[in-house]
């Protein structure tokens, strides 16, 4: 029986398909747009998190001045020193520690050149990051300590300065220093911000300090902590540590932060969800006005179909039976929306995620709920037609005109 | 069935319908007692506005009286409510209205299979008890014809089978051969005679028709909302 309803509730829609895809259009718009806005806020929030992640996930990052929004300079404390990480190493529970200080130069080989990030680093600094060496070998100790003239190049310089030729043994000119190439880093693709993770140039930074930057000033260490530590607990110990050092007063602020990247990527993704949650709303509101919709033409739809009501009540219909059929059409009219509304959406999403290079994931359960809900939308717009049908009295319904 | 035969099929007890009020109020029905037994088959007769359609709403249990009784085998449909009264209808009576009343865009077949759906009766079953209906009417071969592609005499032998095909036990037939030529009319009337006499069908039916008077065996006229004749009549 409940088969056979919905067949008949499909010919009707097919009776009037016109009407029938005018009515559908708000919930197929409603759904449509709840599933390109979540699937695009997923996608988001995974590509966010898979490149923060690539910087590693228990990374902390240790910088001078108070400011903790990222990007800003903010109020600049006093520079860290190589010495700050000879300290922070003394913290039980870590894996790499790499002080680091960076400068935007051009490298030139030949007759080439390539603006790009040239790095002072230690040892620590490729575990620390994630970057693995694919050809030649990683900077010595005894490289880093007598700060020689060598360096490791990103993919991408690699390729815009010897394009398929072998850089290993080439010597790029960084400013006024000329740099022997013992390794070229495999590459890590784009960053959170669409960044290039390979336009880079590491050198020990001894070297870099006295030959390019002409100061002794470290910008950055980085600390890898081990698997199975609180990265919030080594964060601590690494505060307490710096503020002895800096001789910072009780109660006075800190003149440096410590950033742990667990916490950013936790900031992002609330952030994406509630992006995600406040679109969703709009959505839904869509959705509400598609199913106003179809209530309007489920309306129109029992008055005009008042004689239709009369003959079947009149061959022993019962109200209920009448209801039915009528909120059956109504269910049907939004969930064939819906269907329509996940289809053309994950189009719609798979065109956005394609275009921004991020990761296209279907939510089995969001499409799931757009079909719930959509169906929600005609039991609760499509019952007060339904109920006008059946509570129709069957000689007056037959008199219809 | 010798003992359904000995009571009542169903007894109308000063039954009045008044439509409207004051100024307006029309009498459609004025204190009718009718009493109907199980198996016969009766001709109602009367000027146009004399209420016969109304009685026979009532008599179907699709409208309610203003005042009076109706007992329906003996139960009174007065008590009943409209889930009550509908399962009536959908069990026991067939009906064949004054305006066809067929479902429009939807094909002769279908129109026949209505009261088989209400019925519960399963998709092939009625296709086939369908069928086989509209071939008893002469319709073969117009199943798929929707009734604006009939002709007004097609349409009402469609209504004609959709009463007969849930096998009712009351067939209430308002004018079944009123579009009908003669020789369809022949037909359509010796097909009731034939259910009425093997399977004990009762049927009302209201015709303008003096002729068809020869089939039945009793004749009621109503007059203003009364019956002012009710005699049988000798066959021919
Ligand atoms: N819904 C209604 N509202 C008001 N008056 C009505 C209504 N239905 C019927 N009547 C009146 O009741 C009277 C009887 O109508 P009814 O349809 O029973 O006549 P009838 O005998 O079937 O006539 P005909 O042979 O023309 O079909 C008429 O005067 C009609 O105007
Ligand atoms: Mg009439």
């Amino acid at each position: 029986m409940l088969l056979g309803t919905i067949w008949m509730a499909l010919r009707e829609i097919r009776k009037n398909a016109m009407r029938s895809i005018l009515t559908m259009l708000g919930v197929v718009i409603g759904v449509g747009a709840v599933v390109t806005l979540v699937t695009v806020g997923d996608g988001a929030t995974a590509s966010v998190t898979a490149s923060i992640s690539a910087l590693g996930n228990n990374v902390l990052m240790v910088m001078p001045g108070s400011d903790r929004r990222p990007g800003s300079s903010g109020a600049t404390g006093d520079p860290l020193e190589i010495a700050d990480a000879g300290a922070i190493r003394e913290i039980a529970g870590l894996l790499a520690v790499a002080p680091t200080a960076s400068k935007q130069l051009l490298a030139v080989y030949g007759n080439k050149s390539w603006r790009t990030t040239v790095s002072g680093v230690t040892t620590d600094y490729l575990p620390a990051r994630g970057y693995a060496v694919e050809k030649g070998r990683n900077l010595t100790t005894g490289e880093v300590t007598a700060g020689r003239a060598v360096c490791l190049i990103g993919a991408t310089v690699a390729r815009e300065l010897f394009g398929s030729g072998d850089p290993l043994g080439a010597a790029v000119r960084l400013g006024r220093v000329s740099c022997t190439i013992i390794g070229v880093l495999g590459s890590k693709g784009a960053g959170m911000m669409g960044n290039d993770n390979d336009d880079l140039i590491l050198l020990p930074i001894k070297a870099f300090q006295r030959r390019i930057a002409g100061n002794t000033n470290v910008a950055m260490i980085f600390v890898a902590v081990a698997e199975g530590r609180s990265t919030s607990s080594i964060k601590q110990q690494i505060e307490g540590l710096m503020r002895e050092r800096r001789r910072i007063g009780r109660g006075a602020p800190d003149d440096f932060n410590v950033r742990d990247m667990q916490e950013i990527i936790e900031t992002v993704s609330t952030t994406n969800k509630m992006m995600t949650a406040l679109l969703g709303a709009v959505a839904a509101v869509s959705l509400l006005v598609g199913g106003i919709g179809i209530m309007n033409i489920m309306l129109v739809s029992v008055t005009e179909r008042t004689r239709e009501i009369g003959i079947r009540l009149a061959v022993g219909a019962l109200g209920r039976d009448v209801l039915l059929q009528f909120l059956i059409e109504a269910i049907t009219l939004s969930t064939l929306g819906g269907a329509l509304g996940v289809i053309l959406g994950m189009g719609g999403a798979y065109a956005i995620t394609q275009a921004l290079k991020m990761p296209f994931l279907v939510s089995p359960n969001m499409i799931v709920l757009a079909f719930a809900f959509s169906a929600f939308v005609g039991v609760l717009f499509g019952y007060l037609p339904a109920r006008k049908a059946a509570h129709l009295d069957p000689i007056e319904a037959l008199r219809h005109e | 069935m010798s003992q359904a035969a000995a009571a009542p099929w169903f007894e109308l007890q000063g039954i009045t319908k008044v439509y409207g009020q004051g100024e307006s109020e029309v009498r459609a029905l004025d204190g009718i007692d009718l009493l109907i037994e199980q198996g016969e088959l009766v001709a109602v007769m009367g000027a146009s506005g004399s209420g016969k359609s109304t009685c026979m709403n009532i008599i179907g249990c699709l409208d309610t009286p203003t005042a009076g009784r109706y007992l329906f085998h003996g139960a009174d449909v007065g008590g009943l409510d409209r889930d009550q009264r509908a399962l009536i209808r959908r069990h026991f009576i067939g009906f064949v209205f004054q305006g066809f009343n067929l479902l429009p865009r939807t094909s002769a077949v279908e129109n026949v299979e209505l009261p088989l759906v209400y019925r519960r009766v399963e998709a092939e079953e009625r296709r086939v008890r369908a069928l086989s209906a509209l071939k008893a009417v002469g319709l073969d071969g117009r199943e798929k014809h929707t009734p604006s592609e009939l002709s007004g005499g097609q349409q009402q032998r469609v209504a004609i089978a959709r009463a007969l095909v849930s096998e009712p036990s009351l067939l209430l037939a308002d004018e079944p051969t009123g579009n009908l030529d003669s020789s369809r009319t022949k037909e359509i009337m010796e097909l009731l005679v034939q259910l009425n006499q093997e399977r004990g069908l009762t049927i009302v039916m209201i015709t303008h028709e003096p002729e068809l008077a020869n089939y039945v065996k009793r004749r009621i006229v109503f007059k203003d909302g009364r019956i002012v004749e009710d005699r049988p009549v000798r066959s021919s």
